[in-house]
């Protein structure tokens, strides 16, 4: 079994500090991660390996310090890893990011047949979660976003059933294979690497693919140049207006209520009245319902 | 007469789910009639594919849509990607709209995306905020970015339709006009179920369970708890004011509660109207999930907690004290509601 899976790094956003001075985002500094959802890409790839055998291809496009990322996967356990850089690729918005990947995964195809596409569900940099779609498109593959579960996939019979997690609830769709999935962090635990897959990393370089050789991209379609989006203007959000500071020990038990209850009234956010109302119990619509 | 070629036609897709419309289309429907009023020679129009679904045509009329263009054809009974995204990029390619405008639920975050691959245009996700810029006039979708550190504001300013996904519940819904009505246009889908390589076998119902991204109200606590009965108390609290319990990572990582229930850059992001934060800290991982919630209380016995600094209201006391407190008010309201 054959399974590619693409990947991004990015910031780590938890960390990301932002200029008090100029309200501009401090990049510098800040630590580069796999993204998370993109880690149990793998993870099931990996998984999947051990159990179907086959191999785990991981691409990934951005700069060349993004190599970094692809030998945490190799230490994950893939066995291939290309690191798609160029200059000319900057500033891809999803558009563009899709047709790379995309035509980077028909050379691979090229090569030998694939069963199965990965994507983590987004990247948490853009929190888009609109590359995986964009590429399914584009290869002509079945989709299936916020998947949860692979509840039986077979490489023989070339289909697979899979759990995608709903607003209502989970579907359970059955898909022909090669499928493209993004995936939810559920889907495979993240296990503790073995050794010798430590020790292959180490020594692992990455292929680097340029816009030009071994794939000629479509120089219209890459970049800035294949990007219908542009950043008009990034600001930093408005620090959000702290309210009151009341204390237990000065207001009392009694004080410190009544305001928290008034307050939230007031503010008009929620009809506390009508809430409350709403969800007496004998109106059986309590919060265990939602 | 108009002349329909030249008409800039502002689209709405209506999401749908057993015939059934979901909100956000028409949240989205106010928000593109509000964008009409900026772009001259525009129309409102909404986009309906399902099956047996010609009744909700009438209730997008309501909320605002002069013209829907309805594919009602059994291969759409239930969303799937393919389906679904050559049928709305089929409508795009022959109407050419100028703004096509998604709610960002999981449905419309899979479909987006494949449309404007298709149709090879820009799609912003989840927008805060849509405008018509006044100078270049194409919209304007401003976004959060990097966890929500950043707002970014993006144009799309050659390739048509400008599409852009909003969540649920960013907008507010518009009153509908019950006297409104509008011009139906069908479409055939033409693709039959051969064509699908993806079938939906089976469904399992949310129990018990969860949907914090969408609860209006969230009782949220976090290592101030000090123990995994504190749950109960805020499972209480929440279940008076029809909300859900969130927490913070280190209470699922000690096994408390699910994942499900966790607030935060690794957890869900959320905005309620009322976020209730009890012995949360606030640590920005905890804070880039749950800033943008309409009304904060923080309850924390460390007055110096960051949680308070984008509190609406913070209380400086202990949560086994306050909350039982609250409790006990909401449930002497509940039973003055009774009475009266």
């Amino acid at each position: 079994m054959h399974t590619v899976v693409a990947i991004k790094q990015v910031p780590d956003t938890t960390n990301v500090r932002i200029n008090p001075e100029t309200g501009t985002l401090i990049r510098e500094g800040v630590p580069a991660i796999i993204n998370p959802y993109d880690l149990h890409a793998v993870e099931l790839a990996v998984r999947l390996k051990e159990r179907f055998g086959g191999k785990v291809t991981v691409i990934t496009m951005g700069p060349p310090k993004a190599a970094e990322a692809l030998i945490e996967c190799v230490e994950q356990g893939a066995d291939r890893c290309i690191l798609i850089t160029d200059r000319r690729f900057a500033a891809a918005d999803t558009l563009a990011t899709s047709y790379v990947l995309a035509r980077a995964i028909e050379a691979l195809q090229e090569e030998g047949p694939i069963d199965l596409y990965l994507f983590g569900l987004q990247a948490i940099d853009g929190d888009t979660a609109q590359v995986g779609p964009g590429v399914a498109t584009r290869l002509n593959v079945p989709l299936i976003s916020y998947a949860l579960h692979i509840e039986s996939i077979d490489p023989e019979t070339r289909v697979a059933v899979v759990h995608r997690k709903t607003e209502r609830g989970i579907e359970v769709l059955q898909t022909r294979l090669p499928a493209l999935l993004t995936v939810l962090k559920e889907i495979a635990p993240v296990q503790r690497a073995p050794l010798a897959n430590m020790i292959r990393a180490a020594h692992y370089k990455p292929e680097v693919w340029s816009s030009t050789d071994p794939v000629p991209f479509d120089q219209d379609q890459i970049g800035i140049r294949g990007s219908p989006t542009v950043v008009g203007r990034a600001y930093t959000p408005a620090p959000r207006q702290a309210g009151d500071i009341i204390r237990l020990s000065e207001l009392g038990l009694q004080g410190c209520v009544k305001r928290a209850l008034q307050e939230i009234q007031a503010s008009g956010a929620v009809d506390l009245a009508r809430m409350i109302g709403a969800n007496r119990p004998a109106g059986g619509n309590g919060g265990e319902r939602l | 007469m108009t002349d329909e070629a030249a008409v800039k036609r502002i689209w709405v897709f209506i999401e749908q789910e057993e015939g059934r419309a979901h909100q956000v289309s028409w949240e989205l429907m106010g928000a593109a009639t509000r964008l009409s009023q900026e772009l001259e020679g525009s129309r409102v129009e909404g986009v309906l594919l399902g099956y047996n679904v010609a009744h909700i045509v009438e209730e997008a009329y309501r909320y605002g849509a002069r013209r829907v263009y309805l594919m009602d054809d059994p291969v759409l009974e239930k969303y799937r990607n393919l389906p679904y995204s050559i049928g709305a990029s089929k409508l795009v390619q022959k109407y050419k709209p100028e703004i096509f405008l998604i709610g960002a639920t999981t449905l419309g975050r899979d479909l987006g995306s494949s449309i404007a691959t298709r149709v090879h245009t820009g799609l912003t996700a989840d927008c805060t905020e849509l405008a018509i810029d006044p100078n270049l006039k194409i919209l304007a979708a401003t976004r959060p970015t990097f966890g929500g550190n950043l707002m970014a504001t993006i144009l799309c300013r050659t390739h048509r339709p400008q599409m852009a996904t909003v969540r649920p519940r960013v907008l507010p819904l518009p009153e509908p006009l019950p006297t409104a009505t509008g011009e139906l246009i069908r479409e055939s889908l033409d693709l039959s179920e051969d064509d699908i390589h993806v079938k939906h076998v089976g469904f399992i119902p949310r129990e018990g369970g969860l949907n914090i991204e969408y609860a209006d109200v969230i009782v949220a606590g976090g290592r101030g708890l000090g123990s995994p009965d504190g749950i109960k108390l805020l499972e209480e609290l929440a279940g008076l004011l029809g909300g859900v319990v969130g927490v913070s990572r280190p209470l699922v990582d000690a096994g408390w509660i699910g994942y499900e229930h966790q607030v935060g850059q690794t957890g869900k992001t959320v905005r309620p109207k009322l976020y209730i934060a009890a012995g949360i800290s606030g640590a920005v991982q905890h804070r880039v999930g749950m800033a943008n919630s309409d009304f904060i209380l923080a309850i924390n016995t460390d007055p110096n907690a960051p949680i308070f600094q984008i509190a609406s209201l913070g209380i400086v006391g202990d949560l086994y004290e306050v909350i039982p407190g609250l409790i006990h008010q909401v449930k002497a309201m509940q039973q003055g509601t009774e009475r009266s």
